[in-house]
C-alpha cells in the first residue's frame, strides 16, 4: 500500500490531532506521529491486516541543531529532535517511515532529556534500539524496561551524538583531545 | 560409625545450590571478538544470557557527520570487516539514492561480481570459526585457505586485503584489471606453476571450479557430521515470530523459515542489480535435513550460510559474461563539492550478516546532517537472551556462534 493510502486510513482512525499531514515530496515520505499515541499507533499498524508491519527495520534519533551561530541563518530547521521509526512488512512487502518530533530538552531546561513512550512491548528490537537511542541521542525512552547505557560505558556523562555535545577532555586518566 | 538417614529423600531437598553469574568475555575465544555475556547459571543450566556490547564503540556514526559521503567509505569497511565490499556497496546506494545518481551499466555488473565473491569469504570465515566454536579445528583452516585465494584477487582488484574502499559512490575506484599473475596459493593448489599470467576474469572461474569441489568437503567434514550435528540441531531454535519481532535478519531469519532476501526483494535501486540474474533464496526447512533438525536451530542458521555460497558463486558465474559485453564506463564520476540536497533516505540492503542499513540525512551542505549505519548483528545478537534461556553452559558458544555475528559492526 502506498503512503497516501496508510495516511488517510491512520487520519481516519486516530484524527489530526495524532497523524500530521504532510506533503510527501520526500524521496522516502514519511508520516508524522504525536509522541503520546506512537504506541497505540504502531500496534494497529501492525496488527491490522491492511498492512502487518511486523518488521521495525531501525528506530533512531535525529538531532537539528546547528551550534554555529554564523550558520544557524541558513540551516532552515527549527531546533528540535526527531525519532524516526522505518518499519516494513515481510508480508505485504512495504514499508512506513514515522517520525515523532520532541523538544531538544524537556520543558525548555536544559540536561532534562525529552520523553517518547517504549515501542519495546510492541516490537522486541525496539528494547536494543531505544537504548542506543538514549545512550548516544539523550531520549528518554518512558516505559522501556531496562534504559541503561548500551555503547558507551555506564559511567560516562553527556549524549555524544548530540550536536552539542562537547567531547571530554580526560575519562578515568585518559586524556581526549 | 555408620550415618544413619532417617529419610534419604529430605536429605535431597535440603541441598542448597547457589546461583552463579558468570561472565564469559569480553575476551573469550569464543565469542567473536569483545563480546561479553553476562550468564546467570544454575549448575550447568544457564537461566539467562545478557550481552554486553560496545567494547569496539568508535563512534561510526558521529564521525559520518563531519566528513562528505566518499571520505566516509573507508569507515564503513572497519563495520563489518569480513564483508568490507558489501558494506561500500551499501552505503554507495543509499548515497546514490540521495542525490539521484544513476550507475553505469558496467558498474553495476562490476559490483554484483565483487559483492557477491565478498559473500563468499565472508561465509567461508562464518562456517570456519563456527566449526572452532564446536571445537574442531580443521574446517577453519580449509576455510581460511580459500578465503585467502579471494583476499590475493581483492588485492589485485583494489590493493587492500581487508578494508577496500573499492567499491565507491557512483561505481567503483578503478575497473577490474585485465590480467593478472595468478595468485601463487591458487596455482600451488590447482597444480600450475607460479608466475603465469591470465585475465582477471579468467582466474575467477578457476577458482570457483575449484571450489565449488570443495563445497562437498565441506559437507562431510561439517554439515553430516555426527558429531556437528548433535551438537547444532534442535538447539537454540528461534521461532519465526520471535525472530520478526526482534529483527532478525539474514540468514538466522531465513534458517527460522522466513521467505525473504532484499536481493529479490528489496527496494528498486538494489534489486534492479540483480535483474536479469537467476538465483534461489535458500529457506528453512530443507529436504535433506537430518532427522534431529527443527525449523530454526543452529543448524538450519549454518546450512543457510553454505547454501549461499552456492548461489553466490552461481551469482559471479552469470556477473562475469554480463560484464564482459556491458557498455559504459566502471564509474560515474562524483565531484567532491557536490552538495547534498535537504533530504533523507534510508536503505537497506542485503550484506551476508543481513540487512544493513544506511539513513542519510542531507541538509544543503556537503556532509550529512546525521548518518545512521542500522546494524544486521546488533538485531541478531539482541535475541541471544531468548534463545539461551534453559540451556547448558557448553552450548552457548554454539549459540552465539550460529548467529555470526561481527563486533565491529554491532558497535561501530
Amino acid at each position: 500500500m502506498d503512503i497516501q493510502g496508510i495516511h488517510s486510513i491512520l487520519l481516519e482512525r486516530f484524527g489530526e490531532s495524532v497523524v500530521g499531514s504532510q506533503t510527501f515530496k520526500a524521496i522516502d515520505p514519511w508520516i508524522q506521529v504525536s509522541a503520546a499515541s506512537i504506541v497505540e499507533v504502531c500496534t494497529f499498524l501492525r496488527d491490522d491486516s491492511r498492512f502487518l508491519f511486523n518488521h521495525l527495520n531501525d528506530l533512531c534519533g535525529v538531532d537539528y541543531l546547528e551550534p554555529d551561530a554564523k550558520k544557524a541563518a541558513k540551516f532552515g530547521h527549527e531546533p528540535h529532535v526527531e525519532v524516526v521509526y522505518h518499519l516494513s512488512s515481510l508480508k505485504q512487502r512495504h514499508q512506513l517511515k514515522l517520525k515523532v518530533v520532541v523538544p531538544r530538552w524537556k520543558h525548555n531546561v536544559e540536561g532534562q532529556l525529552p520523553v517518547v513512550p517504549s515501542l519495546s512491548a510492541v516490537f522486541g528490537i525496539a528494547n536494543w534500539h531505544e537504548r542506543e537511542a538514549y545512550d548516544l541521542m539523550g531520549i528518554h525512552f518512558e516505559g522501556h524496561p531496562n534504559l541503561r547505557r548500551i555503547l558507551c560505558p555506564e559511567d560516562w556523562i553527556g549524549h555524544p551524538m548530540r550536536k552539542d555535545y562537547a567531547f571530554p577532555l580526560e575519562y578515568h586518566g585518559v586524556r581526549g583531545r | 560409625m555408620s550415618l544413619q538417614i532417617e529419610d534419604p529423600r529430605i536429605v535431597e531437598f535440603d541441598v542448597q545450590t547457589d546461583e552463579m553469574l558468570v561472565n564469559m568475555g569480553p575476551q573469550h575465544p569464543s565469542t567473536h571478538g569483545v563480546l561479553r555475556l553476562l550468564l546467570r547459571t544454575d549448575g550447568e543450566i544457564v537461566h539467562e544470557c545478557t550481552p554486553h556490547i560496545g567494547y569496539l564503540h568508535r563512534c561510526a556514526e558521529k564521525i559520518g557527520e563531519n566528513l562528505s559521503p566518499p571520505q566516509y567509505i573507508p569507515y564503513t569497511d572497519r563495520m563489518d570487516y569480513l564483508a568490507a565490499m558489501n558494506m561500500n556497496l551499501g552505503f554507495a546506494l543509499a548515497v546514490e539514492k540521495l542525490i539521484g545518481m544513476e550507475v553505469p551499466e558496467k558498474a553495476v555488473h562490476l559490483r554484483v561480481l565483487i559483492a557477491e565473491i565478498g559473500r563468499i569469504a565472508s561465509h567461508l570465515v562464518g562456517m570456519g570459526t563456527y566449526g572452532l566454536d564446536l571445537g574442531t579445528f580443521s574446517p577453519f583452516l580449509y576455510a581460511f585457505r580459500e578465503r585467502e585465494i579471494i583476499l590475493d584477487l581483492f588485492e589485485e582488484v583494489c590493493g587492500a586485503r581487508l578494508t577496500y574502499s573499492y567499491i565507491t559512490i557512483g561505481g567503483a575506484t578503478h575497473d577490474l584489471p585485465d590480467e593478472i599473475e595468478m595468485p601463487d596459493g591458487l596455482a600451488s593448489l590447482i597444480g600450475k606453476h607460479k608466475g603465469e599470467r591470465l585475465p582477471f576474469l579468467d582466474v575467477i572461474e578457476i577458482f570457483l571450479q575449484w571450489l565449488e569441489l570443495r563445497i562437498r568437503e565441506y559437507h562431510t567434514l561439517l554439515t553430516r557430521n555426527m558429531i556437528f550435528i548433535s551438537r547444532t540441531a534442535g538447539l537454540g531454535i528461534l521461532s519465526p515470530e520471535l525472530a520478526v519481532s526482534y529483527g532478525c535478519t539474514g540468514p538466522v531469519l531465513r534458517g527460522s523459515g522466513v521467505d525473504f532476501d532484499l536481493r529479490r526483494d528489496g527496494e528498486a535501486i538494489y534489486t534492479r542489480m540483480y535483474k536479469g540474474y537467476d538465483f534461489e533464496v535458500p529457506v528453512a526447512p530443507f529436504k535433506e535435513a537430518p532427522r534431529e533438525v527443527v525449523v530454526g536451530d543452529n543448524w538450519c542458521r549454518f546450512y543457510v550460510r553454505m547454501m549461499e555460497v552456492v548461489q553466490a558463486i552461481r551469482l559471479v558465474r552469470q556477473a562475469i559474461p554480463k560484464y564482459k559485453a556491458a557498455t559504459g564506463s566502471y564509474r560515474e564520476p562524483f565531484k567532491m563539492n557536490t552538495k547534498l540536497p535537504k533530504d533523507e533516505v534510508y536503505l537497506e540492503t542485503e550484506a551476508p550478516r543481513g540487512q544493513m542499513g544506511f539513513y542519510v540525512v542531507g541538509n544543503g551542505e556537503g556532509n550529512p546532517l546525521r548518518l545512521r549505519a542500522k546494524s544486521s548483528c546488533f538485531c541478531n545478537v539482541s535475541v541471544t537472551d531468548q534463545i539461551c534461556q534453559g540451556v547448558p553452559l557448553a552450548d552457548i558458544p554454539a549459540i552465539v556462534g550460529s548467529l555470526d555475528i561481527v563486533m565491529g559492526e554491532i558497535d561501530r
